[in-house]
């Protein structure tokens, strides 16, 4: 076979860079086929030279197509794979094509939504959100650069995998390195979330549960301490001696809920929109009812 | 505050590019933190917009598409809030307010992207009959198009908040009583909730609720930051597959009853 063809490289590359635009003509009747055609244009101008095999090939790459954006990387290797074969004089039909592009969107989805929208961004997202909270300017960069890194990566490494590996891979992928990972994302992901809504949720309850008047030398009498600075430092002194600043001991529910475990009410809170969602309740419903529910306590003097 | 044309400019280019983003989902324009900062660093008000970002992240960390699903929509909660922070001229006090508008503004723009991903059926037609006269070109023009228009589903409506121009959007933020912004923020911190939610019941399952749990009151250590909680996951994330294989490959022959302590008494 002198002359079989080859995609060379840089079609890859080029495949690559415009995976990254599958998702530009999402519609309601075939969901990413345009963008798939696209992502596949280089490959049929490479393999197929006249007007009608490249107007098959487009049509065939325009069939329905829907998957996670990141992971359709792996089934357009596979599919660049079996049009090398077929343009090869291979016979690989096209509804062999259809079959693996369909064949694999599917459990590739299940793999892609938990790991990447589900695990990696909200840990990259929380990370940034906090340093930005903050004012630094480190946080969107980190989020960005780091994000960026991992996506490209994943998407170059696995197009390549899948070209390689040719209609083989989802024997590979049935394996247990499919399954490992979405399960370690899947527990990194419920650690890093019960952190977060220890850290970010925040509800603040302001009633004042008790207030205990304090027996005369369990606070720091303020009258009776010398002026200037020798006040100031005997002040300090009590106070790390133990003595009170105030007079009268405020307690507040939020104090008394905390000493359980700080960030319990932002738990029962998650429990609460984790029930109301599985009662189908809309989270667009339950957004503006948190805002409502917010300044209706403000105005109770609740919150 | 008002801005020049240059600035004018940077920030329709930086909406444009929010909107690909929101369906693209690639390099993450979209989300609030990069979108926010961009439009504070194009207009000269890096810091309180730096702010919105990250709260409205918080937010927004539970959003995305999933199948044929959208989620509220990031790219124009983000941009529209911060371009009316920028000309409320307020400043970090203006971030509760801005994000008090960004909710509704998301749900405004899940229409928009109905509305623009209903127009791509038509353009994907366009494209079959491309592909009838093998014409490659066409079918690239359609696709470059298709994504313009999503771009423009964000720079069209950022666009008219600046045509509007400051002054109403100054008198709309300073006419907010202050019960209003405070229960806001109030309600603000409680949204996130919403967020996490969904995405714990995406994932959570019996055998990985421990792992939540000791998230969660290990966040109570206030100094372990979130890079060592994400160390101490992932760890925590290969013991668990490492050991679950030993047990796996360990219990292949044996009599599997569960009860190892059980098991060891026995072979006495």
């Amino acid at each position: 076979m002198a002359n079989e063809l080859r995609l060379s490289k840089k079609d890859r590359i080029s495949v690559w860079w415009r995976s990254t635009f599958l998702q530009g003509s999402w519609n309601y009747e075939r969901m990413q086929n345009g963008g798939w055609a696209y992502t596949m244009i280089p490959a049929i101008k490479r393999l197929y030279k006249t007007k009608e095999d490249r107007s098959a090939a487009l049509k065939r790459h325009l069939e329905f197509f829907n998957t996670h954006p990141y992971v359709a990387s792996p089934v357009i290797g596979v599919t660049l794979a079996l049009e090398e074969e077929r343009a090869n004089g291979a016979p690989v039909d096209d509804t062999a094509i259809q079959g693996v592009k369909v064949g694999m969107m599917g459990p590739l989805a299940g793999v892609g939504d938990p790991v990447f929208w589900f695990t990696v961004r909200p840990i990259l997202g929380a990370l940034g959100a906090s340093l930005a909270l903050t004012g630094n300017i480190l946080g969107p960069i980190i989020f960005f650069v780091l994000w960026n890194l991992i996506r490209m990566g994943f998407m170059w490494y696995t197009q390549e995998f899948g070209y390689k590996a040719g209609s083989k891979i989802t024997d590979d992928l049935s394996g247990g390195l499919l399954q490992d990972i979405t399960k370690g994302a899947s527990i990194l992901g419920m650690f890093i979330l019960g952190s977060l809504v220890n850290r970010w949720v925040s509800v603040k309850f302001t009633p004042v549960v008790s207030e205990v008047k304090l027996s005369k030398g369990a606070y720091i009498d303020w009258d009776k301490l010398p002026a200037g600075a020798q006040g100031i430092k005997e002040a300090l002194q009590q106070q790390a001696a133990g003595l009170s600043l105030e007079p009268v001991k405020v307690t507040t529910l939020q104090a008394n809920l905390d000493s359980l475990i700080p960030g319990l009410a932002g738990l029962l809170l998650t429990l609460l929109c984790m029930w109301l969602l599985k009662k189908k309740v809309s989270p667009i419903v339950m957004i503006l009812g948190l805002f409502v529910v917010g300044i209706v306590f403000h105005l109770i003097h609740l919150m | 505050m008002d801005l020049n044309i240059i600035q004018i400019i940077l920030v329709f280019i930086v909406a444009f590019l929010a909107g690909m983003e929101g369906i693209l989902d690639e390099f993450q324009f979209h989300q609030p933190l990069v979108a926010c900062t961009l439009i504070g660093l194009v207009t000269g008000n890096l810091v309180p917009c730096l702010i919105l970002g990250g709260t409205l992240q918080l937010i927004a960390l539970g959003w995305a598409n999933i199948g044929a699903a959208v989620a509220p929509d990031a790219a124009l909660a983000s941009v529209a809030s911060a371009i009316i922070l920028v000309l409320s001229g307020q400043g970090k006090a203006g971030v509760a307010s801005a994000i008090a508008i960004a909710v509704p503004l998301a749900v405004a723009g899940l229409l928009l992207t109905i509305i623009v991903r209903t127009l791509a059926t038509a353009i994907v037609h366009f494209m079959d009959a491309a592909a009838q006269e093998g014409n490659i070109r066409k079918v690239e023009f359609w696709q470059i198009t298709a994504i313009c228009m999503q771009g423009l589903r964000i720079a069209i409506p950022a666009a008219l908040i600046l045509a509007i121009g400051a002054g109403p959007v100054r008198d709309l933020l300073s006419s907010m009583p202050l019960w209003l912004t405070d229960g806001l923020a109030i309600g603000g911190g409680m949204v996130v909730a919403v967020g996490y939610a969904m995405v714990i019941n995406m994932m959570a399952t019996r055998e990985v609720w421990p792992f939540f749990v000791i998230g969660f009151v290990l966040a109570c250590i206030s100094q372990i930051t979130l890079i060592g909680l994400g160390a101490i996951g992932i760890a925590l994330a290969l013991i668990y597959l490492a050991l679950s294989k030993q047990g796996g490959s360990g219990n292949g022959g044996n009599s599997n009853t569960g009860d190892p302590l059980g098991d060891i008494i026995d072979s006495y």
